[in-house]
């Protein structure tokens, strides 16, 4: 059997999109729809973030790497008071691109001309987007062919069923539709799988730059974000995975999405593992971009109760998962939680399969974990829109359970709950938060000896897409690297000798004859 | 509440009358137990569903109040709820209740 494959690498992003709150969040565009003169639609632009802001949140700064959960836990909640002390736009894992630079993106990510900027606005971008230095001059010079003026893109708009680009509330490009009657290929649609496709491409830059991963190393990518791309002949075609790494210069990697609502990076996870330890491929890399519909998705209670808007980036993440290289963590794909179709709908049920069934088989208690990783959404937002604090309440579950079972006192819960959970940090990004987020530092951590063994929950709501009622999860179990076997390495001492197998085997047949004679 | 929830309590109290039906909440904070029972009694808060002006009146309770417990065989009770019973902030979600049912 070939050796588990290892977590490579990892990278976060998030683009600051405040203009796209207005126009692409459905909370906001459907209330455009049913109550246009709402209070909430007048004051919501008062309630917007500058990037500067964005870059202060502290949230934002530990989702791209530059604080750590321990530190992200001794802030006094709630988070949106406070700033960071370094607002940084780069970090450990990634970045965070401003609202402009983001355009200038989508458009070079664009391969059907369907995005259109201001010529004067697409020439300050490219200087930027030239200084942001992960892109060819090829790609830039893409930014040259735009000859629009306000005029002309707003007549666009108006006329042509185009979606507006904005920045600071002013009309800067658009983007087309790519069909007059398909609503597949509507200026809409075009718009939110662009946005995917570029926050995907953004994460992959970054992982090669901040990484130092050769591009024309990887041999296949899965996307897992929970956009749909086709025509009306294929509405769900796809595929995301192969339009990014295009753009991304991954030239000898082609690809796949996978879907599974929230639930979709860890089956995407569990893919890519499984396909390098059976040897398909040598290195898988997992993508997801972000997605403007949830963009301000609960704004209203923010606002109304005298928030900024939180929910006003997109954002994305990557990771790398290669054949065994004897030093990074491994990812136990034996170790692997299903929510079956049989397993029901309960709470107990759903944990049960999740977290407590597949250490059973594998002989761990639920305190062998040294952290879980399920939903990580930031209650910086939850909260206030009475969700609650999400990854709190899961591991409340997980440690209920523990009790349920004996594993642990039900007066420990308390203390289980902090040494094994974690705070969360992640943009309500539906598919971004479900566990994925914490691989990077995971890593990190595993590799500085600070943990040995982790767990990554991802649920998934199928119903929402009213072909199921059935919810969804799969888990695995990412371990300290023990080193390579001798199959993988060729080097490492055997497990059990030659000698011994032959003793075994000579012991059997003993038996086996012995017992002929009886 | 999901507006298409809203739609089916509508509908469901159309085709079984108001007083034959009974909503059973599993929402994990008072505020969005309190929220939902507001929706399916008073009307939606948000104005923006099918039940924004349309006071149902509806009998609501969330599956964790001693009132809903002490309809349910023991064993089910404790394979299906008491791991959430223990998380959940029970007394909470309890006086959101109390306090939406009291304005009918």
């Amino acid at each position: 059997m070939a050796d588990y494959s290892v977590i490579k690498a990892s990278s976060y992003v998030l683009a600051h999109t405040p203009d796209m709150v207005i126009h692409n969040g459905t909370t906001q565009t459907t209330e455009m729809v049913v109550n246009p003169d709402s209070d909430y639609l007048k004051e919501l632009p008062g309630h917007l973030r500058s990037y500067e802001d964005c870059l202060s949140y502290i949230p934002n700064q530990a989702y791209i790497g530059n604080v750590t959960n321990d530190e992200l836990r001794a802030v006094e909640f709630p988070y949106y008071d406070k700033k960071a002390s370094e607002p940084l736009r780069d970090g450990k894992y990634g970045e965070i691109m401003p609202e402009d630079e983001f355009y200038g993106l989508m458009q070079i990510c664009d391969v059907f001309d369907l995005v259109l900027l201001e010529k004067e606005f697409a020439a300050s971008v490219k200087a930027k987007l030239s200084a942001w230095g992960m892109l060819k001059e090829e790609q830039l010079s893409v930014l040259d062919k735009n000859q629009w003026d306000e005029e002309a893109l707003s007549k666009l708009v108006n006329e042509e069923h185009a979606e507006g680009l904005y920045l600071n509330f002013k009309l800067v490009g658009c983007v087309k539709r790519a069909h007059d009657v398909d609503v597949n290929l509507s200026a809409h649609t075009m718009l939110e799988n662009i946005v995917s496709k570029t926050s995907s491409v953004q994460a992959i830059l970054n992982l090669i730059r901040k990484t130092g991963t050769d591009p024309e190393s990887i041999d296949y990518v899965i996307d897992c974000c929970e956009e749909a791309c086709g025509d009306m002949n294929q509405r769900g075609g796809g595929n995301f995975a192969k339009a990014a790494a295009e753009v991304a210069g991954l030239v000898n990697a082609t690809g796949s999405d996978t879907r599974g609502f929230c639930a979709g990076p860890a089956h995407a996870i569990l893919n890519a593992a499984s396909l390098v330890k059976a040897g398909t491929f040598k290195s898988v890399l997992v993508t997801a971009g972000g997605c403007t519909a949830k963009l301000g998705m609960n704004g209203k209670d923010h606002v109304r109760k005298g928030l900024p808007i939180l929910e006003d980036c997109i954002a994305g993440f990557t990771v790398l998962i290669t054949e065994n290289d004897g030093v990074n963590p491994i990812i136990r794909n034996d170790i692997v939680g299903r929510h079956c179709v049989g397993t029901g709908s309960a709470p107990q049920n759903v944990i049960g399969s999740l977290v407590t069934d597949p250490l059973d088989r594998a002989g761990l208690k639920v305190t062998d974990v040294d952290k879980f990783a399920p939903e990580l959404q930031n209650p910086d937002i939850t909260k206030p829109a009475g969700a609650g604090d999400v990854p709190e309440a899961n591991f409340k579950m997980i440690g209920a359970l523990a009790v349920k079972r004996g594993d642990i006192e039900r007066t420990e819960l308390p203390a289980f709950i902090k040494e094994h959970g974690l705070v969360g940090w992640a943009p309500t990004q539906g598919h971004i938060p479900s566990g994925v987020p914490f691989m990077g530092p995971m890593r990190d951590m595993i590799l500085e000896g600070r943990m040995s063994r982790g767990m990554v929950i991802g649920k998934g709501s199928l119903f929402l897409g009213r072909m199921t009622n059935l919810f969804d999860g799969v888990s695995f179990v990412v371990e300290a690297n023990p080193g390579k076997t001798e199959e993988a390495s060729g080097t490492a001492a055997p497990a059990v000798s030659e000698e011994q197998i032959k003793a075994l085997i000579a012991q059997s047949m003993r038996d086996f004859a012995e017992s002929l004679l009886k | 509440m999901d507006l298409e929830n809203q739609r089916r309590v509508l509908e469901f109290s159309e085709q079984y009358g108001a007083e034959n039906v009974v909503v059973l909440l599993g929402a994990a904070e008072g505020e969005a137990a309190g929220l939902a029972a507001e929706t399916v009694t008073l009307g939606d808060p948000t104005w923006a569903g099918p039940l924004a002006g349309v006071s149902l009146g509806l009998s609501v309770f969330h599956i964790c109040e001693p009132e809903v417990k002490a309809e349910i065989d023991p064993d089910v009770y404790d394979e299906q709820i008491s791991m959430m019973e223990m998380v959940l902030d029970v007394d909470d979600i309890c006086n959101e209740m109390n306090a939406i049912r009291d304005q009918l």
